[in-house]
């Protein structure tokens, strides 16, 4: 076992690098973004399951696979033994990586392969390496488990075997922990759970509504929806639950997310009758409005780890997924349909669930071009992602 | 060891991927997820099951409440054989994306109250439930907010708060589970569960 372990961490080690030249930078930030059109590249060499992550990887991070006539990029290789490729632009005429792998199996090798074409066109590091935590319910509503599994969802696997109501589960930044809440005993509770020794501990478990657990980027903190004072309000504590502060007093609040740098709490609320997203500092003080004109019935924030940009859901008969400039410099964009988007740690790609019949499943979606594809199907109904980060 | 061969891989590549992602903390020894249910959901040895305990500690730092009767009750004493059938006839339903409780409703909350006070040892837990068009973690709220407003018209209706406990199922407890208008129409409710005393307390 531990001669795997080691043969997965050396993968790094032994890719080849044979030139380090990079495409034009793309910026993604300045306004006007959305709908920018994929870079185009073909594909060739790769086949089966490679050629599938890879096809994933790139269109979910802005690419389009195109003929090699329509390409900006040709991407050649084969993943015979192990996965080797090189890019060659096209317009520039010349090769700009170059790259083989070893170890780890050849999923985890074309994930990487596809990072480092991301990070050599796109100047961005790649998600093909990433993992997702959500709840899948076999039933579609009622009891389910918490499972996590690569971005792309191969590989699920349950943490929890409780077979009871669960939701919301959050990543602890940069640890292999996750929060969540759970019916195990009854009501909806917050449970911290270690993933590496399996051991859990309840976080929240007052009278009434514990539920919707984010942690803050140090690890420190937990902002949480209670009801333990007699009205649903954010409130914050620290990482195992105590010293608790309500942050809010409104009459519909939940949901509450960090900012990048810890500061602040964005969540959904109502104000003067209408619903709104809000922030407020993580230590306590007035709530602001966040600038979601347009929109109707914000709710579900999640704040970009570059602290530029609140993805959230609207509700408007249907669901749909939007981004706002955290800056409130502009108003919302509505993306595509769906709900529970999380941001993936390069700031770039949401992870989201929408409805597939009567039934839910995640999906990654590329925000500046809108290009998504369907996550691998775990049991039943997939929905609350989280982006570990 | 079935499961830790299933669960081993998985541990091991999450490991490897923050490593690999430059986690702060430097990388993490591969642990395998122990293989028993009982080791994985708690450290108490039982089987299957979460350490009931009490509620978690932690003091109330804010300044105030929020509307409706004041802080919860503890949930510990409610713990007696529940009766459902009991007050099901006053189920409460409420209009889409509301927690107000109708006027035309307030029969059923004066029949729940004249209920509590002819057996005064009975206590009372609150279901509140929503129709499925909501998101999930809004619904969750949005039941716990109906649960609440009942508790708060009970409390008018001069039943004590102490007596009542609420609980949320958000969109997952639907009473029809079809997708119609008629069902979600069921669905938007607070469903009042009796808690009848422990036997022999």
């Amino acid at each position: 076992m531990k001669k795997i372990f080691y043969n997965s961490l050396i993968i790094g080690l032994a890719a080849v690098a044979l030139t380090g030249a990079r495409a034009e930078e793309i910026d993604i930030t300045h306004t006007g973004i959305f709908g920018q059109k994929p870079i185009p590249v073909a594909l060739s060499g790769f086949t089966g399951e490679a050629r599938s992550v890879l096809e994933f990887d790139l269109y979910v991070q802005g690419f389009s696979l195109v003929s090699p006539d329509a390409a900006q990029y040709l991407i050649n290789g084969s993943e015979v033994g192990n996965v080797a490729g090189s890019v060659t632009d096209k317009f520039a005429r010349k090769m700009i990586l170059s790259r083989s792998y070893n170890g780890a199996g050849l999923r985890r090798q074309a994930h990487m392969f596809a990072d480092e074409i991301v990070q050599a066109i796109q100047n961005k590091k790649g998600i093909g390496q990433t993992k997702i935590a959500f709840k899948a319910q076999p039933g579609g509503i009622g009891a389910g488990e918490i499972y996590v599994a690569d971005f792309d969802g191969n590989g699920a696997q349950a943490v929890t075997t409780d077979r009871a109501i669960v939701a919301k589960p959050a990543w602890v930044p940069g640890r292999l922990a996750l929060y969540y809440t759970s019916y195990a005993r009854g009501n909806p509770d917050i449970f911290y759970h270690n993933l590496s020794n399996g051991q859990r501990k309840p976080v929240a478990g007052y009278s009434g509504l514990n539920d919707g657990a984010a942690v803050s980027p140090d690890g420190s903190r937990v902002a949480m929806t209670l009801s333990k004072s007699g009205s649903a309000n954010i409130w914050v504590g620290n990482a195992d639950g105590s010293n608790l502060k309500r942050l809010t007093t409104g009459v519909q609040d939940s949901s509450p997310c960090w900012s990048p740098d810890g500061q602040w709490i964005c969540f959904g609320t109502e104000i003067n009758g209408r619903r709104r997203l809000a922030k407020v500092s993580a230590n306590g003080g007035a709530v602001q409005p966040l600038n979601t004109a347009g929109v109707s019935n914000p709710t579900e924030p999640d704040w970009s780890p570059d602290g530029k940009w609140i993805a959230f859901t609207r509700q408007a008969g249907d669901f749909d997924i939007c981004v706002v400039p955290a800056d409130g410099s502009l108003p919302p964009t509505v993306l595509v349909s769906g709900q529970n988007p999380s941001w993936s740690p390069n700031s770039r790609t949401l992870v989201f669930n929408h409805a597939v019949g009567y039934r839910q499943v995640l999906s990654v979606l590329d925000v500046f071009t809108k290009q998504y594809k369907d996550c691998v199907r775990a049991t039943g109904s997939n929905s609350q992602p989280a982006w570990a980060k | 060891m079935k499961m830790n061969q299933i669960i081993f891989p998985l541990v091991l590549a999450l490991a490897a991927t923050l490593a690999a992602t430059g986690c702060k903390k430097g990388p993490i020894k591969p642990t395998p997820l122990p293989g028993s249910r009982a080791a994985q959901v708690g450290n108490d040895g039982s089987a299957g099951t979460l350490p009931l305990g009490g509620t978690v500690g932690g003091s109330d730092t804010s300044a105030g409440n929020g509307p409706g009767g004041g802080p919860l009750a503890n949930r510990d004493d409610f713990d007696g054989p529940q009766d459902r059938a009991a007050l099901a006839a006053y189920t409460v339903l409420f209009a889409f994306d509301s927690a107000v409780v109708k006027k035309g409703e307030q029969s059923k909350i004066s029949a729940v109250a004249a209920a509590l006070a002819s057996n005064a040892s009975d206590k009372l837990i609150i279901e509140g439930n929503c129709d499925e068009r909501g998101t999930e973690e809004y619904n969750r709220a949005l039941g716990e907010r109906r649960a609440l407003a009942l508790r708060e018209a009970l409390s008018k209706a001069g039943v004590s708060p102490d007596r009542i406990r609420t609980i949320s199922y958000g969109k997952d407890k639907p009473a029809d589970p079809s997708h119609t208008e008629a069902a979600w129409s069921k669905n938007r409710r607070g469903d009042f569960i009796l808690v009848h005393p422990k036997t022999g307390a």
